[in-house]
């Protein structure tokens, strides 16, 4: 640290403070010096001395500097996040909260939301991406719910390089380790590999929860004099300052950061989740909240902010792990498993007994005031006594420089497609980790338990669970429809499309399974923001999610931004993750995406008469040039929403089998991944007129593996009814042919291609890479 | 028909074999809380699967020492039926009312997959004795430590007095079904001497719907309540 940073500023006011000038400076310089080390800029620190009208300690320094972080105060996304659609008339709650929740009729509601533990995951993957899951599913149960269903988006770095087999076996072994144990089945999710990634992971894990619509508990302190209980596990110094971790770039030595990763344990997870969807079933919860990121911190702040009152602690009777520990390790530890809660006045034995019940600590330690301050007691002296509104009202909030870099060049597949033959091209394709099936990562994934699941990894575009409990006699049930997307090379080239592209994605996938889209949660992963380009990439996604969920009113209701994914200043492709959910109403009605023989496959979305698939920014490109180049594919929101409502009606009325989207790869991967299952075989039709020898190879390849946008084939046995509904909701469309029983992919002249052999690779890809045997 | 479903902290297909048990037989079954030291006269005690006690120290260690267990060796030496799944079976193998032990998958990992189960035992039991050898049922399995291991004469003997309830078979076109997790012999679930008490990998309370992508779960447990009843 250079002198000059802790030089006395003119711009605190010494005489406020009422210290004298020269024992004023020598306690600035060392407080300044803590507050840098902690992340705070020396502007931070000059506005929270005179806000707080006296230089701060260091547990008061810690408290904000954890509130202060990227990670919970938003500074630099939050100007552009307040833009987003958030209001809907099936939203009961949007941002703000620990999850989003929506309506679903029969007075239930889905409660859901996403959350990335991407640094951590790089640190320590087993308990990154394990305390990832049991921290998404606290904010879920924290409102009441009961966690039904768990999915995740997970990025990785190069398949070769050298920590990349060490990394996603650790963090499926973690989301497993969790969600198995704690009983919550993980049933979906997506997983991509990407060299920009090498250095810095993104795990991101989303929940989805179903509780009683007028049973939805909230986290603003209410009622002065109210006790103040802890409960769940016991705090200790694991994960001190792991928000402010989390807000900083990666450097070579961020492995000496693994102290600060936190460290799960499901059987707690779970014991904690009982208890509290017990003590919720009684009437004596005011108001809640989980300890995730910044532990006691954020949660005693954020429910006397959100009360417009203030909250007294005596962190003496903090239940510790570790003997000794200082206010300041207390209140920023992010011990797992713990949650912060407002009583009844007199119920807290009623509460402590069912807590005992499950081995579970339970203490009360403080009370709600109305003074508006946080006032902290410990060893019998005030270890902090700060104002509340400060810390989050006067959290920063920059509006910093961007430029969206837009990239309209469109390279044509004449200047894209390669020499090869369509089998060469497929055989690369399922080959490569990004397209082969990624069953070795769900079969260790409990997708079954709780009984509900109908669809789960890879059957089809969108997982679906049933909603326990809405089944009558006419139907087995509602059910749910959930999926995560992002196409991140898409959101490279053009931030816009890229961020409509994720939404249209999601909402195909929903309807891909028989369900209505409804509503998003999003997980925003990006670079260092103080780079306008990457400013550029931030302002530009959320400006296209915000237009496409519009245009399909899919507000979105919760969200996690997670910035400054950079290794020795080299950022992750950008990510804005699309946690999507729908409904079904009748869960018998819902697809996957396996072909039966004797169907028609029809192409809808698109009519005959293409003859220049878009191959520009595509995965054919990234396979076989290494290199991306080009626009991405646009997007046609009214298309979109014309596609979406045609399904919804294909589906309601049993008129499909199948159904699947057309996305990396474009359509006849899909094609064959919808014959995997059965081993079908197909004859393809080729676009009218069209013959190998007036389509030159790159029509052919444009044709068979460009991304164009809006498409989704359904696999059916009334061809014709299918063709009528299209045309009545002018939905273009393309017979593309009839599945049999040969297991061979024909089209045109070429040599029949083995949908067997195919299958072997989709199949046999992950495991020969992660060197397990077949 | 009276049943009961016990709980362990940890425990977490409770809920579902309760309701699969309410399905069959039309009545809630009784939970029993593993700190509980009396139990009512029963018919069928099912152990469900889980992580009781976290998994901690070994699978089942922990609950094959709680209170209930002693209940359950009374309700056993009454005559009464005790089925044990996945965690179920790892606790009565460590409160050794079954032999043998379950060690980790062979592959070290956790796996959740559809697996053919063909009907083995020759030995009476209201579990398995509604089926003829050879039937195979679909039910899906989801443990890190379903691996049974035990002495060669063991297994020998196991199989010489008709005890092995389940074999693990391949599921046709899907040679990833196949015995999961490494057991000997490809066991998926064995019998006691009376043939009263099974213990079983597989889930049968997750398939009881079509929606779950099979009944066979359903099949293998009422055909046993019917047997017990009768």
């Amino acid at each position: 640290m250079k002198n000059e940073d802790l030089k006395l500023n003119k711009n605190i006011d010494s005489e406020l403070l009422k210290v004298n000038k020269n024992e004023y400076f020598v306690q600035q310089t060392s407080n300044l010096k803590a507050a840098l080390e902690m992340g705070l800029t020396k502007e931070e620190f000059e506005l929270i001395c005179n806000k707080v009208k006296k230089i701060p300690n260091k547990t008061e320094l810690g408290i904000f500097s954890a509130m202060f972080s990227e990670h919970c105060s938003y500074k630099s996304s939050k100007k552009w996040l307040k833009t987003m659609p958030t209001k809907g008339s099936h939203v009961i709650q949007g941002p703000g909260e620990n999850a989003g929740v929506i309506d679903i009729g029969d007075n239930l509601a889905i409660v859901f939301k996403i959350e990335s533990h991407n640094h951590p995951s790089f640190i320590e993957p087993y308990q990154g991406s394990a305390t990832g899951v049991g921290g998404i599913l606290r904010d879920v149960f924290t409102m009441g719910a009961r966690p039904i269903a768990l999915l995740n988006a997970l990025r990785f770095g190069s398949i070769d390089h050298p920590l990349t087999k060490h990394l996603l076996s650790g963090v499926v072994r973690g989301i497993g380790g969790y969600g198995n144990c704690i009983g919550i089945p993980t049933v979906g999710g997506e997983t991509e590999f990407n060299k920009s990634y090498d250095g810095n992971i993104l795990v991101n894990a989303m929940a989805v929860g179903l509780a009683k619509k007028d049973r939805i508990f909230y986290s603003a302190a209410t009622g002065s004099g109210n006790p103040v209980v802890y409960v769940g596990a016991k705090t200790g110094r694991d994960g001190i300052h792991g928000a402010t971790m989390a807000s900083a770039e990666f450097t070579e030595n961020s492995a000496e950061k693994r102290p600060t990763v936190q460290v799960g344990d499901p059987f707690t997870g779970k014991l904690l989740l009982e208890a509290c969807l017990e003590l919720m079933s009684t009437d004596i919860v005011l108001s809640i909240q989980d300890m995730g990121a910044a532990g006691l911190t954020s949660s005693s702040v954020e429910m006397a902010s959100k009360g417009g009152l203030g909250m007294f602690l005596n962190l003496d009777l903090v239940p510790t792990r570790e003997e000794k520990m200082t206010s300041y390790e207390i209140m920023l530890s992010e011990s797992q498993e713990r949650m912060l809660m407002v009583l009844k006045p007199g119920s807290e034995n009623q509460a402590k007994a069912i807590f005992q019940k499950w081995d579970l600590d339970f203490a009360t330690i403080g009370e709600v005031t109305n003074t508006g301050r946080l006032i902290l007691n410990k060893d019998n002296h005030v270890a902090c006594d700060i104002p509340i509104a400060p810390l989050v009202d006067d959290a920063p909030e920059y509006d910093r420089p961007y430029e969206i870099i837009r990239n309209k060049l469109i390279s044509t597949s004449k200047e894209i497609a390669v020499n090869k033959t369509i089998n060469e091209i497929l055989t690369k394709f399922f080959k490569n980790p990004n397209m082969a099936s990624k069953r070795w990562l769900w079969e260790q994934y409990d997708s079954s338990v709780m009984a509900d699941t109908v669809l789960s990894n890879g059957n089809s575009d969108a997982s679906v669970v049933r909603i326990h409990g809405t089944e009558s006699k006419k139907s087995l049930g509602k059910g749910i429809s959930m999926t995560t997307d992002c196409t991140p090379r898409y959101v490279k080239s053009d931030p816009i499309i890229g961020g409509m592209q994720a939404v249209c994605e999601a909402a195909r996938n929903i309807v891909s399974t028989g369900a209505k889209p409804s509503a998003i949660t999003n997980n925003l992963n990006f670079g260092n923001p103080e780079k306008t380009n990457i400013m550029g990439e931030i302002v530009g996604s959320i400006q296209g999610i915000s237009e496409a969920s519009i245009f399909l009113n899919t507000p979105i209701v919760s969200g996690n931004v997670s910035l400054y994914n950079e290794t020795n200043g080299v950022s992750i492709l950008p990510t804005p993750v699309i946690g999507m959910v729908g409904l079904i109403e009748e869960v018998e009605k819902c697809i996957g995406l396996n072909a039966e023989t004797d169907c028609t496959l029809i192409l809808l979305g698109q009519n005959e008469k293409i003859d220049d698939g878009w191959l520009g920014c595509s995965l054919y490109q990234e396979i076989t040039s290494q290199d991306i180049s080009g626009a991405p594919p646009p997007i046609n929101l009214e298309n979109e929403k014309k596609l979406i409502n045609l399904m919804l009606k294909l589906t309601d009325s049993n008129m499909i089998i199948s159904a699947h989207d057309l996305s990396d790869g474009g359509l006849l991967p899909a094609i064959c991944e919808m014959l995997f299952f059965n081993k079908l075989g197909i004859n393809v039709n080729l676009p009218i007129n069209s013959t190998l020898q007036n389509w030159a190879n790159h029509m052919l390849h444009g044709w068979c593996f460009g991304e164009d946008q809006g498409r989704i084939i359904v696999a059916t046995k009334n061809p014709e009814k299918v063709i009528l509904s299209a045309k009545n909701n002018l939905v273009d469309f393309f017979v593309l042919g009839d599945t049999n029983k040969t297991g061979n992919l024909n089209l045109y002249n070429l040599a029949p291609i083995s949908i067997n052999d195919i299958s072997n690779y989709n199949e046999e890809t992950l495991p020969l890479l992660m060197n397990e045997d077949k | 028909m009276r049943t009961a479903v016990t709980i362990f902290p940890g425990s977490n297909c409770d809920r579902d074999m309760i309701i699969a048990l309410k399905k069959i037989t039309g009545k809630t079954p009784i939970k029993l809380w593993h700190k509980e030291t009396e139990v009512p006269n029963l018919d069928l005690i099912v152990i469900p699967g889980g992580f009781s006690f976290g998994d901690y120290l070994r699978c089942g260690a922990l609950a094959a020492r709680s209170p209930i267990i002693k209940s359950i060796k009374n309700h056993i030496s009454r005559g009464g039926a005790v089925l044990g799944v996945c965690n179920g079976f790892q606790i009565l193998i460590e409160a050794k009312l079954l032999p043998g032990s379950l060690i980790k998958n062979k592959k070290l990992l956790f796996t959740c997959k559809k697996t053919l189960l063909e009907i083995q035992n020759t030995l009476p039991s209201p579990f398995c004795s509604g089926f003829k050898v050879g039937t195979t049922l679909e039910i899906p399995v989801a443990h890190n430590e379903g691996n049974f291991f035990a002495s060669k004469e063991m297994v020998e003997k196991l199989e010489g007095e008709g005890r092995i309830a389940f074999k693990y078979k391949q599921i046709k076109n899907n040679k990833n079904s196949f015995n999961p997790n490494g057991s000997l012999n490809d066991i998926a679930g064995i019998l006691s001497k009376n043939g009263r008490v099974l213990g079983m990998m597989p889930h049968p309370e997750r398939v009881i719907n079509k929606f779950q992508g099979g009944i066979d779960g359903l099949k293998f447990l009422s055909t046993s309540i019917e047997h017990l009843v009768g």
